[in-house]
């Protein structure tokens, strides 16, 4: 049936979107402000700053831990803090965080215990045992799946009668996924207090973000799906805590889930079994290390006089001890028995993994310890 | 004749068989201008250039399913899978069309394309990185599934794998990836799928094993030559599945003892397949039950406990004992 | 006590479930206010609501990603998918989180779902609809199968599947969701997984079955026992992982095996059951042990399907077998 309109032009997406994404800031590089400071006390800004510097260090030393052959392959995050910290600080205590891999500033944030993020990288499965409090699922190395869990867990909060919300990291190569698709479909339709947030770093190991989608911007993937979507300066942590903060309300407030793209940027490569240099200039990263994430909020701190340079030295140094004693605690940890590898498979081991760890214990008591030099 | 490792001669086998046959493309994530999280395709977007060397969005659903269509269509595609966890994206795709394409059209259409993926533990990787899933492929009707052990026959089984007229499964074990070089002859030429390797003759027991556990079995037939004078028959299987019947049933005919060794989980691990054949087809011959050394039936643990995980000489060395001493 | 078919019986325990624990939830496509494509969910939209009985969109990865979250987070969801020929869909999330989400995090969330999924072929029904998948899940560490094969035993192991603290593939035989009635207690009451039933004693040869072939391999032996053979049937019920008791007592008597299967036969059910036989009863064994199975090709169409499917002459044939070896 037609319909009369005015100016008979069929509109066409493009049309709609083109040109229409720039990423939200609030926080300037140089320390100013863009419009009102949200509502985040100096010792609340203080806290932010802290995980984000905490993050910093801990990525040079478990990078240097994994150089050294301490650690296994890990996944740095410098550059990103402050789509990570912005973002989860907005997340009330009870509320579920789903990580992919690279999110270590949001999961101490959130409750996880440096330690155990680095027992975790080093091949040590209780780091994935997060404290009963904390509510943060393990690290999700199969893209985009942690994408749907979120979604779940945030609609059973919500058959459930709580108001508990989910925020859920993935990266823009994760877009590309049915995972993705289906995830967000989902939300959108059970209307779940879920926040999607893609942190856009500009490639996926090598593949630069125009190549993974044609769509002009992640944030507008949103409309498909008939839920919120924003662009915003990821490397503005003052801007990431407001969007988050404003997403998070909407979701418990029953109007659904927001799509929130960071554009942000990782300095380091990929994994530390990459090698960057093969698909980016070193030009770039200099131009994003301008934007850096930290340095832009301790130039706002001591815009406001709750910071001096002072105080930045000494937290660096009091961070930089603090993680000489999660790396000390790291390497005093004893070796775990073997039972560990079949524990946990069910609640009660059945017949048969007992049959397989009694093998096990036999071999060891008759040929020695197989893991014996391996660690 | 080159010394070269097992990744070298993958290499060489793509250059080669792009030169040859201009239908062959290679795709998936970070192949082209990167060449491969591990380089097995180095150097061949250069040479052939982004519309055969294809950097795909991450997506393996996509990657496979636009393959599937593009085998039909008359190319004859080579995508990669990252890693062995990352197969599972893309199993509806494999499972429901690429695996029954030739029998669901009777013939019209067909899916000639071979499916490239790292397979395997044993280099202290992350999570599902480390993944042994053949039986997944073994169990599903149309697939060939390949596991080379060595570079030699790495390159002509991947030669053998892209002229074959199915969808082959092309695992790689990528603990071997670097581990030694062999002499790899410069031209063209094919290891049959289909044809297991007697790496080793011997009269006591035989071993049957794929991919890195064939250097695991080789330490242990060693050590039971050596430790207990025991002669061990080394049998590679190289195609998984359909695998070669003949060679392990004439095996254990003359042995009449047998282990099989795969890293994978034991249970419906490949090696019950293999034991319910020798049980159908020679159980006669069987002096002791066959013996299994396998993982477990757990999920791959992380890197630090790996070694226990995965089977190494001695476990090899313990299970030929026991059939041994049965 | 009502006459039940098994799918009525499935129903009932939805119904019980849900009645005794308000954290049951059940969710797939056309459950809710369809009741399902096979009228599994008949009735509970109508008793429970729309947020505990959720028709969902069209997403099976989703359905059961959905559902992992939420068993983390407290509730015990019931997913259905419409048939096991969709299932790979849902391959990715099954394998790398369900089964292992307990294990990867010490305990600290486990994954407590019953994945609901009619199972098998038999029915005539068009492409991708027939498919027994089993082996893929027995194969996967950390899963349960349980596949019922009556109506009796679909309510009670229903109702343990969703007490259990782990995830449990719930397959039902389609082809037999009507085909009997059986007495089933209004009560709730629960067949606990991992115990075989021994349908019937016998000492010449062991038939171990699962899910709708035990009807199948009841007329073989009924006919063997017309040749004087004394078969004894073992229904599993619970296909992994499996009461390796029962099946080895039953073996170390007869010494000898029939297998049967509608999956194809390339590392299957039956190769790990072979196998295991072969491993704890092999100076037992007087014949080689018998598959009777699918064959390694896609499930024919349905005008082929008998020629695929395991029957009863197939079975007597294979007891013959073993028998004459
Ligand atoms: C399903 C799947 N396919 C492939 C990979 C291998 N892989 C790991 S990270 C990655 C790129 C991810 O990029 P993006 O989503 O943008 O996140 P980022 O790493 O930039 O944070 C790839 C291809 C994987 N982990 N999972």
């Amino acid at each position: 049936m037609a319909t009369k309109s005015k100016a008979n032009k069929p509109v066409t997406v493009k049309d709609v979107f083109k040109n229409k994404f720039t990423p939200y800031t609030l926080l300037n590089p140089d320390g100013t402000l863009n419009g009102p400071a949200p509502d985040l006390s100096p010792e609340q800004l203080q806290a932010m700053h802290r995980v984000m510097v905490e993050a910093r260090v801990f990525d040079e030393r478990a990078v240097n831990l994994q150089r050294q052959g301490r650690l296994g392959t890990f996944a740095p995050l410098s550059g990103q803090e402050a789509a990570q910290v912005g973002s989860a600080f907005a997340l009330r205590k009870t509320d579920w965080l789903f990580p992919s891999y690279r999110e270590h500033a949001a999961c101490a944030l959130h409750g996880q215990p440096w330690l155990d993020i680095l027992k975790y990288w080093g091949g040590n499965e209780d780091g994935s045992r997060v404290p009963d409090d904390v509510n943060i699922f393990p690290v999700a190395i199969p893209i985009a799946t942690q994408i749907i869990h979120a979604v779940g867990a945030a609609w059973a909060a919500k058959i459930q009668g709580k108001d508990d919300a989910t925020l859920v990291f993935f990266g823009d190569g994760g877009t590309s996924e049915g995972d993705f698709h289906e995830g967000l479909n989902f939300a959108g339709v059970f209307k779940t207090a879920t926040v999607f947030l893609c942190q856009n770093n500009f490639y996926a190991i090598s593949l630069p973000r125009e190549s993974q989608t044609s769509s002009e911007s992640i944030a507008q993937k949103a409309i498909s799906y008939g839920i919120e979507g924003i662009q915003v300066d990821g490397n503005d942590v003052l801007a990431m805590y407001q969007m988050t903060k404003e997403a998070f309300d909407r979701g418990r407030a029953g109007e659904g889930p927001t799509l929130i793209e960071a554009q942000t940027y990782r300095y380091g490569p990929h994994t530390t079994a990459d090698d960057p240099t093969r698909y980016r200039d070193s030009a770039e990263v200099d131009q994003w290390k301008e934007r850096d994430p930290i340095e832009r909020l301790k130039n706002y701190m001591i815009s406001q006089s709750i910071w001096d340079d002072g105080k930045e030295e000494a937290l660096w140094e009091d961070v930089r001890a603090q993680m000489a004693k999660v790396v000390e605690d790291y390497e005093a940890l004893p070796e775990r028995p073997v039972e560990e590898i079949f524990k946990y498979t069910f609640e009660e081991m059945p017949w048969h993994l007992e049959e397989q760890l009694a093998e096990l214990k036999d071999f060891i008591a008759e040929y020695g310890n197989p893991n014996e030099g391996h660690h | 004749m080159a010394h070269k490792t097992l990744i070298q001669a993958i290499n060489e086998a793509l250059h080669l068989e792009m030169k040859r046959d201009e239908r062959v493309m290679i795709m998936g994530e970070d192949v082209g201008a990167n060449g491969g999280v591990f380089r097995a395709t180095e150097g061949i977007y250069n040479e052939f250039g982004a519309d055969r060397a294809v950097d795909t969005p991450l997506a393996e659903a996509g990657i496979i399913g636009s393959a599937i269509g593009m085998a039909a269509y008359g190319l004859r595609p080579v995508p990669e899978i990252q890693f062995d966890g990352f197969m599972l994206p893309a199993f509806d795709q494999l499972v429901s069309h690429a695996a029954r394409l030739r029998w669901r059209t009777r013939g019209r259409f067909t899916c000639p394309m071979t499916v490239r993926v790292p397979y395997g533990g044993g280099i202290r990787a992350l999570e599902h990185h480390s993944e042994a899933p053949e039986t997944y492929y073994a169990h599903t009707p149309g697939f060939k599934v390949v596991l080379p052990s060595n570079p030699y026959d790495a390159k002509g089984l991947l030669l053998a794998s892209i002229r074959d007229p199915d969808p082959v499964i092309y695992f790689e074990p990528k603990r071997l990836y670097r581990a030694f070089r062999q002499d790899v002859p410069e031209e063209d030429y094919e290891v049959p799928i289909g044809k297991a390797a007697v790496v080793k003759e011997g009269t006591d027991v035989t071993v049957i094993s794929w991919g890195t556990m064939v250097r695991v079995s080789e330490e242990a037939a060693e050590k039971a030559q050596e430790e207990k004078g025991i002669s061990v028959e080394l049998i590679d299987l190289r195609t998984l599945w359909p695998l070669d019947i003949d060679t392990v049933i004439a095996s254990v005919q003359k042995t009449g003892r047998c282990v099989v060794v795969h890293e994978a989980p034991r249970t419906v691990g490949l090696g019950a397949e293999i034991i319910s054949l020798i049980n159908e087809k020679a159980l006669l011959h069987l002096e002791a039950p066959v013996v299994r050394v396998t993982g477990y039936d757990v999920a791959m643990p992380l890197f630090r406990m790996e070694n226990y995980y995965m089977p190494n000489a001695n476990r090899v060395l313990q299970g030929i004992l026991k059939t041994v001493q049965f | 006590m009502p006459h039940l078919t098994l799918i009525q019986a499935v129903n009932d325990a939805l119904h019980l479930a849900m009645k005794h624990d308000d954290r049951v939830v059940v969710l797939g496509e056309d459950v809710g206010e369809n009741g399902g494509v096979f009228r599994a969910t008949e009735g509970l939209h109508d008793t429970f609501g729309e947020d505990r009985v959720v028709d969902t969109p069209l997403a099976e990865g989703a359905i059961l990603g959905a559902a992992i979250g939420m068993a983390a987070y407290g509730i015990r969801p019931i997913p259905e998918i419409q048939f096991t020929g969709f299932m790979p869909m849902v391959f990715d999330h099954m394998v790398s989180h369900a089964s292992r989400l307990r294990w990867r995090t010490r305990g600290r969330f486990t994954c407590p779902l019953v994945l609901r999924a009619p199972y098998g072929s038999g029915i005539h029904a068009p492409e991708h609809h027939s498919e027994s998948h089993e082996a893929y899940y027995m194969h996967t560490p950390g899963l349960k199968v349980v596949v019922p094969s009556n109506p009796y035993d679909a309510k009670g192991l229903l109702i343990s599947a969703i007490k259990d603290p782990n995830p449990v593939l719930f397959f039902e035989p389609k082809r037999i969701y009507r085909a009997i009635r059986q007495e089933v207690p209004e009560e709730i009451y629960e067949i606990p997984l991992g115990k075989a039933a021994v349908v019937n004693e016998g000492t010449d040869v062991t038939v171990i079955t699962f899910g709708s072939m035990t009807h199948m391999a009841k007329e073989a032996i009924t006919r063997a026992s017309e040749q004087g053979i004394s078969a004894e049937l073992i229904d599993l019920r619970t296909v992994w992982p499996l009461d390796i008791d029962t099946i080895s007592t039953s073996v170390a008597k007869t010494g000898r095996c029939v297998i049967v299967q509608e999956a194809p036969r390339a590392a299957s059910f039956s190769s790990e059951i072979l196998t295991l036989i072969h491993e704890k009863v092999f100076d037992s064994l007087q014949a080689p042990v018998e598959r009777v199975a699918g064959f390694d090709t896609p499930m024919p169409y349905y005008r082929m399907e008998n020629y695929y499917l395991p029957n009863a002459n197939r079975i007597l044939a294979g007891i013959n077998n073993v028998l004459n070896f």
